[in-house]
């Protein structure tokens, strides 16, 4: 009776899912008008960063929740909401402020040049006359961040509290949710990578980039936030990788350095030609955990937006079961793939610094 | 054939580099853990690794692609 139970709900769960993301897609069509659909350009749009939080069409009117366009140009600070765009990011519409005008052309804001009333373009669709001033707005992703930042630190610090009541506390509620977790990348990760006796140094940095990779990788598969690709954002991976190529550099003892610059137990030849090798590894090391995260999680995104596009390309609903069904069962290995990523990131993470600072043992 | 083709057949080969990578990773640690069930965590975390670094290689191809087309 129990599973039969179990089993109703999942049907119904992924029942559920599978006409939200037929929901979805439609919508996307939509704002396309009457223009042939064009596949590349609706996913490349989706992926990048965004002004303002779209999250569906009805009836081709987008509902979208706006965000702050901050700009620091020659005139000083220039701020303004995403709205004024009215969605466009084809460089239409303009926005005057401050004796300025300001468009948005493929989700960046240009500031056209004095005297110019309206964008133009070369032959390569690139903009002449306008420049990008410097631009420090709450994007979709800058709030999408907040969001998870703000969602893992209610999380936690409750979480902490129930602890700090006392000693032998046994864990409940969210306690319980997220002790098993940190065990997990306490035994599983740092402990094995790093060593027994050096790895508590690097459980906070460790434990931060697990559960910030993680939830930002689910917040990109939620539809509604229409992906908010976080993870899948060069920029953000780049920030966590350099910070991993800081933490193994700076805890780098005597014996990491030798093993780069003079490889012990092999003849001088081989220590001078590999060398070189070894100070390229050092930084595409990094280079890699940059580039991993970033393209399996945009990767995830573009095949499930792909598989929809089918609908529209083909131009028949006769498609529609089995690209709902093929992009249904996508989400959930990439619901799979969200936890894979983070501890992925995290081991070879805690690997590189085990790696920094291991001991010479002869 | 333009820029954007030559893109996509990067890309595949890319994919059939870490397909053919990861197929013998998967193979073998499932041997593995057939022969030993008592590994079978280690093994597991191990071939997750090394999955990780196959596939690192085929996405640096595919960002490539993703670049060009």
């Amino acid at each position: 009776m129990m599973t039969l139970n179990t089993l109703k709900k999942r049907l119904f769960f992924t029942l559920f899912i599978a006409v939200f993301s037929f929901g979805f897609a439609s919508s996307e069509k939509e704002t396309e008008g009457d223009k042939e659909f064009n596949p590349k350009e609706m996913i490349l749009h989706h992926v990048k960063d965004a002004y303002g939080m779209h999250i569906i069409d009805i009836n081709g009117h987008p509902i979208s929740i706006p965000l702050p366009v901050i700009l620091w140009t020659d005139e000083g600070l220039t701020t303004f909401m995403s709205s004024e765009f009215h969605h466009d990011y084809n460089g239409e519409v303009i926005v005057e402020k401050n004796g300025q005008r300001f468009v948005n052309f493929h989700e960046k804001v240009y500031v056209l040049n004095e005297g110019e009333s309206e964008v133009k373009f070369d032959e390569d669709h690139h903009l002449i006359n306008a420049e990008r001033p410097i631009d420090i707005s709450i994007t979709r992703n800058v709030f999408m961040m907040w969001v998870s930042i703000t969602v893992l630190l209610l999380l936690f610090i409750s979480a902490a509290r129930r602890y700090k009541k006392s000693e032998e506390y046994v864990p409940s509620g969210i306690a319980s949710f997220v002790e098993p977790l940190i065990v997990f990348v306490r035994d599983e990760i740092a402990r094995p990578m790093i060593g027994e006796s050096k790895y508590k140094r690097y459980m906070p940095f460790l434990l931060t980039i697990f559960f910030f990779i993680w939830i930002n990788n689910i917040f990109g598969l939620i539809p509604i936030l229409n992906g908010a690709n976080l993870s899948g954002n060069i920029a953000f991976t780049f920030t966590l990788a350099v910070l991993t190529f800081i933490i193994t550099t700076v805890s780098g003892n005597k014996n990491y350095w030798k093993h780069i610059f003079w490889m012990p137990g092999v003849p001088v030849p081989m220590k001078i030609f590999l060398m070189p090798i070894e100070i390229i590894g050092m930084f595409v090391k990094p280079i890699s955990l940059m580039i991993r995260l970033f393209a399996n999680i945009t990767a995830g995104h573009v095949i499930i937006l792909a598989l929809m596009s089918l609908i529209f390309v083909f131009k028949t609903v006769a498609i529609a079961p089995v690209s709902v069904a093929f992009s249904l069962f996508i989400t959930v290995i990439e619901i799979i793939v969200t936890a894979i990523q983070a501890y992925i990131f995290t081991i070879l993470s805690a690997l590189y610094f085990g790696m920094a600072t291991e001991e010479e043992h002869h | 054939m333009t820029i954007t083709g030559i893109a996509a057949i990067g890309a595949g080969l890319a994919a059939i580099g870490a397909g053919l990578g990861i197929g013998r990773i998967g193979g073998s640690a499932m041997e593995a853990m057939a022969r030993q069930p008592e590994m079978h965590g280690k093994i597991q975390s191990s071939a997750l690794i090394l999955a990780a670094f196959v596939e690192a290689v085929a996405l640096f191809g595919v960002v490539v692609a993703f670049l060009q087309g």
